[in-house]
């Protein structure tokens, strides 16, 4: 594992800089696309609209969609927590649905609308689900909160949406509640605990979307 | 991960002799399993073929009365579909006590069945693993068997299968629509798409080099009463210890899946039998040629107290 993570880390900044100067090279055609990498794997042209905004990278296959948010795109809101679908901290929202960034390759995603926290507000223009975080207390140390509220502004459509949780009685009635928000939520862990004040934080979105 | 190349197959027959003819090549949907086992390099295909776009995403009504689900529909889409949610209420239960929101909305059908186990010591490389590794032994029988299998096991593997899906789509009788490399189409019937360990554990499906699910196939509702319950370590986001999927007839005929017990997921004809006996007798009939270590010994007790939970509460509500 070691090693294999300073590889990755090396090729990672390797590609970084030919990222850095993709825009300028874009749109990438197939020629680029043959382009070399260090380790003989082909880069391949992908294009995201990334927030709004649409980037053209040369990513290496095996670049995630968290690494390439992170280490390409310089988006360094949505976090890496475990790097293997167990905790949520990569939630961002892909074509309207969140997953975990951390277990998709960027080059999946190409041509498809990608936001990530940096997204959904800013200091000075929150979104909703960011304002009731702050006023609620929803986080500590902050680490997991990115993936918190990608998730939350998302359950909180699925609810809209009616699409039913293990927890929804009758598969048919799907309704807001204590217990579906923290279902809904389990896959986004929180290791400082902010469990009862991300629920408060969404409860107050949910009552102020409803009004 | 391993250098690998990609790229987007373009039809199902494309997708399916590029992967025959392709040395180290793979199929990805989800990539919920393969990619996480790609980075402990557990897994480590050379060409990955992206199947997300050969617009198998479709759930349809047969002619026979029964509903095809396209192999790239996500977990979460089948989970919330009208028809499943009415006719199959025990396949939207599995589906939603598995894995997390983030996961469902990426995992597929076709990926779902396909997921590996998750035996502590298959993920483990350091260890010795039969699956993993043919002939290298394995490290979890006289290791730590927790949560392995106690059913279909065998002296080279006791790897449970962890879908909570493919137990319901085994209670249904769902069949598995493929296109081989030949481009020839075929149906396997769930009963036979996973293969018990044997002494090739790394064998784990019937499915043959190149070929590609397409669907998988529902028979036509079966009415009754639709359960899934799945016990675990937490109330959320973990996989079963053990799981039952039940449908309760009206007539008194009733049928019984496991999860969390099995090398594949299990059904026994004679549990099924049993069923107007109760659920020690169906436990009994279930759990015949049981093989526990001492480690795991506890999900036989697990599996009866469930199904005498489910028949409770199966018998409050009528
Ligand atoms: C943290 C975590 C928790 C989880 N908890 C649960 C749980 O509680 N219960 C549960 O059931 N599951 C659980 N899962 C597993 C999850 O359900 C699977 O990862 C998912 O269903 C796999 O689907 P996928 O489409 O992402 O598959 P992929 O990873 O894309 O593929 C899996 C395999 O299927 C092959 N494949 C894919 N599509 C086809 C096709 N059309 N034809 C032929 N071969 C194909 C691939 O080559 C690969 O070998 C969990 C996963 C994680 C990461
Ligand atoms: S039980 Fe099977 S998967 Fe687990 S270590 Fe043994 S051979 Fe490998
Ligand atoms: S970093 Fe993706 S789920 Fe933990
Ligand atoms: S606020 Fe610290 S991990 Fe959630």
């Amino acid at each position: 594992m070691p090693s294999d993570h300073l590889t990755r880390r090396s090729l990672l900044q390797g590609s970084a800089a030919i990222a850095a100067a993709a825009p300028a090279l874009a749109p990438a055609g197939a020629a680029a696309a043959r382009q070399t990498a260090k380790e003989g794997t082909g880069m391949i042209p992908v294009e995201l609209t990334v927030n709004g905004r649409e980037v053209h990278l040369q990513l290496d296959p095996r670049t995630t969609l968290l690494d390439a948010l992170r280490e390409h795109l310089h988006l360094t809101g949505t976090k890496k927590g475990c790097d293997q679908g167990q905790c949520g901290a990569c939630t961002v929202i892909v074509e309207g649905r969140r997953i975990n960034s951390c277990l998709t390759l960027a080059v999946m995603h190409d041509g498809e609308k990608v936001t990530t926290i940096e997204g959904l507000g800013t200091p000075d223009k929150l979104h909703p689900m960011q304002r009731a975080f702050i006023t609620h207390d929803g986080y500590q140390c902050g680490y997991c909160t990115p993936g918190q509220i990608c998730s939350a502004v998302a359950v909180l459509e699925e609810i809209a949406a009616g699409i039913p949780s293990h927890v929804t009685p009758d598969l048919d009635k799907v309704s807001l509640s204590d217990s579906e928000l923290r279902e809904r939520m389990s896959g986004n862990i929180c290791r400082c605990a902010a469990y009862p004040n991300i629920i408060a934080a969404m409860n107050d979105v949910a009552g102020e979307t409803k009004a | 991960m391993k250098p690998f190349t990609y790229s987007r197959a373009t039809s199902v027959a494309d997708a399916a002799k590029a992967a025959a003819s392709t040395q180290g090549a793979r199929f990805i949907a989800g990539g919920t399993n393969l990619l996480d086992l790609m980075k402990l390099q557990i897994e480590t295909p050379t060409h990955l073929i992206d199947v997300n776009h050969l617009g198998l995403d479709r759930i349809e009504p047969t002619p026979e009365g029964g509903l095809r689900i396209g192999a790239l529909v996500r977990n979460t889409d089948l989970a919330a579909d009208k028809v499943v949610r009415r006719d199959y209420g025990v396949l939207s239960r599995a589906l939603l006590a598995g894995a997390s929101g983030q996961l469902r909305n990426k995992a597929t059908t076709a990926g779902n069945l396909l997921q590996r186990t998750r035996c502590p010591y298959f993920y483990d490389t350091n260890m010795p693993c039969n699956k993993r590794k043919p002939g290298s032994g394995c490290g979890a029988i006289g290791g730590i068997s927790r949560s392995l299998a106690i059913l279909g096991v065998s002296d080279a593997c006791i790897a449970q299968h962890p879908s909570d899906m493919a137990v319901a789509m085994r209670l249904l009788d769902a069949q598995v629509d493929t296109v081989g490399a030949d481009g020839v189409a075929r149906a396997i019937p769930i009963a036979d798409f996973h293969m018990l360990p044997g002494d090739t554990p790394h064998v784990e499906t019937a499915l043959k080099s190149g070929e590609i699910i397409t669907s998988v196939t529902l028979p036509k509702p079966i009415g009754g009463t639709h359960v899934y319950r799945k016990v675990r370590d937490r109330a959320s986001y973990a996989f079963a210890l053990v799981s039952v999927a039940a449908v309760f007839g009206k007539d008194g005929g009733s049928r019984f899946a496991f999860g969390g017990i099995g090398a594949k997921p299990w059904r026994t004809p004679a549990a099924d039998a049993a069923a107007s006996s109760g659920a020690k007798a169906v436990a009994e009939a279930a759990l015949s040629g049981a093989r526990t270590t001492h480690h795991n010994d506890f999900k036989k007790t697990l599996v009866e107290r469930t199904l005498a939970s489910l028949y409770r509460q199966k018998e409050a509500r009528s």
